[in-house]
């Protein structure tokens, strides 16, 4: 993933004033920051949620959401859009699951449904990669039974069975109990030791300290630190940051 | 006065119809039932449109409501029936449709044309109301794994505006049951036809009006009662009973699963 001077405005308001960030394969970004700081619509535009006005994002060496014209950016179709999300899978903070489908419809849907998958190779592949979150039991359980945690880790599961080439997480535990909290980020270090390339926008530092390869500080639409886990609670340079993490420590 | 009334005739019209009402009978209930299938595929065809990028299909949209709900129904019947050929410089009304199995008369066909097209310009609203309720998270979660807007519409959103729709969809039914009556007027012989026609050979309005008023109760009732096993069983599932919507839909109308009049399984 690459994003090269990203900006966007809503309104008036220049949420990303110039972002660019390289995520290579394999690595996990923790992304920080204060709220308003930027970090959700960063992850937003990454797979085009959000439209940007201006700079570019690539994944997997496409342009996401534009097109190049006589080196102008247009906005794609939407069938190539739709195209590009398959290889992003996006983990949201409230899990949207489909309330109508169980756990394992919830899964199976977009690989039966947008890849085309046959049902008897997309069935067990979803059982599977239930069972890898731990939800093995829940097969057949609607989203309305199962508990926050639980959600999210069908959530995650959900965007697993696509075989994305990037995993997105917008805060995937700032909905959820504390007490709960602590499956999902397993699961996610699981993710993150298993190679996935992810970007995570989280305030939880433990996992950013065991699972990241890179910590991202963004403040008011910039980043403006950006180093190993080690580099951030050790030595932040940034006074911003030393702010920001003295506060939530 | 009460004496006056022959109540022998009300009782025949109330509980011994003649074969003629119950043709009439019969074509009030599927005037209503096609009307209203019509009514809810432009209802979603017309908020689909409202919703669209393209500014000409929400102008159109706007444009078909606004006729629609501001012009008085018996106009529009009339209109469709009597004036539309004219209008397009086509036959849009035929004197009669005949499709081989089946011969529909040229009033029924514009009254349920009418009826319908009206019906439509009110479901809009009902549907978007019930696509509006579905958060907008379901849209993004369905669209960030690679769904374009038409699979997302079809297979995640729409299932669950569904729920949201089916209540006010039924009281619409109710009206529509009613407003066939109005077909009347163009010479379509349903049920209010069958007692207006009564009336004029005998002079007697009280008892024909009430015997048909009478048909009328009977059948916005039984529609009452099947609306509320419907929505029993919607509201069933909402409260965790794991039924998927499919099934929910079968047990709503199957007898053998528990049929309408049924309570929701406890468990």
């Amino acid at each position: 993933m690459q994003a090269e001077d990203v900006h966007k405005r809503f309104g008036r308001l220049e949420v990303l004033k110039g972002v660019s960030l390289t995520v290579t394969k394999g690595e996990t970004v923790c992304i920080i920051g204060p709220s308003g700081s930027g970090k959700t619509t960063f992850i937003r535009c990454v797979n085009h949620l959000e439209k940007i006005d201006s700079g570019r994002i690539q994944v997997n060496g496409h342009l996401i959401g534009y097109r190049e014209n006589n080196g102008k950016l247009v906005e794609d179709n939407e069938r190539n859009i739709a195209r590009q999300r398959t290889e992003i899978g996006m983990v949201f903070q409230r899990f949207n699951l489909f309330p109508h489908k169980t756990a394992l419809e919830n899964v199976v849907e977009a690989p039966i449904k947008v890849l085309g998958r046959p049902k008897d190779q997309a069935i067990p592949h979803g059982k599977a990669l239930l069972e890898r979150v731990g939800l093995g039991d829940k097969l057949d359980t609607y989203p309305g039974k199962l508990s926050g945690g639980q959600q999210q880790r069908v959530a995650i599961a959900r965007s697993l069975a696509m075989g994305p080439a990037l995993m997105l997480f917008d805060e995937p535990t700032s909905a959820l109990d504390p007490e709960v909290t602590g499956e999902v980020l397993s699961v996610m270090e699981e993710l993150a030791a298993a190679g996935i390339t992810m970007i995570v926008v989280t305030h939880e530092m433990g996992f950013a300290r065991k699972a990241a390869n890179r910590v991202v500080m963004m403040d008011d639409g910039l980043i403006i630190e950006e180093g190993t886990p080690q580099h951030f609670f050790d030595e932040p340079a940034h006074e911003r940051t030393k702010q920001f993490l003295s506060k939530i420590l | 006065m009460l004496a006056s009334v022959d109540w022998h005739v009300v009782w025949v019209r109330v509980a011994h119809p003649d074969h003629a009402f119950f043709i009439a009978l019969t074509r009030t209930v599927y005037i209503a039932v096609i009307a209203q299938i019509m009514g809810v595929i432009l209802g979603l065809l017309a908020a689909l449109m409202r919703m669209s990028k393209l500014r000409i299909l929400r102008v159109l949209s706007g444009i078909y409501v606004w006729i629609f709900r501001g012009t008085p129904l018996l106009v529009q019947i009339f209109f469709v029936y009597l004036a539309s050929n004219q209008l397009l410089g086509f036959t849009l009304i035929p004197n009669s449709l005949n499709g081989g199995f089946f011969k529909l008369d040229g009033a029924i066909f514009a009254g349920i044309l009418a009826l319908g097209v009206n019906e439509g310009a009110y479901m809009r609203e009902i549907v978007r109301a019930g696509i509006d309720s579905i958060d907008k998270g379901q849209m993004e979660a369905a669209t960030s794994l690679g769904m374009r807007y038409g699979l997302a519409m079809r297979r995640i959103v729409l299932p669950q505006a569904a729920r949201v729709i089916i209540p006010p969809l039924g009281n619409e039914f109710n009206n529509m049951l009613k407003n066939t009556s109005l077909l009347f007027t163009i010479g379509v012989y349903e049920m209010f036809a069958d007692a207006e026609i009564g009336y004029s050979n005998s002079f007697q309005p009280t008892e024909y009006f009430l015997g048909v008023a009478f048909w009328y109760l009977v059948l916005t009732t039984v529609w009452t009662f099947i609306q509320a096993g419907i929505e029993r069983k919607l509201a069933a599932s909402e409260r965790g009973e794991e039924l998927s919507f499919r099934e929910r839909w079968q047990a709503a109308w199957n007898p053998a699963r528990g049929g309408i009049f049924m309570r929701s399984p406890s468990r």
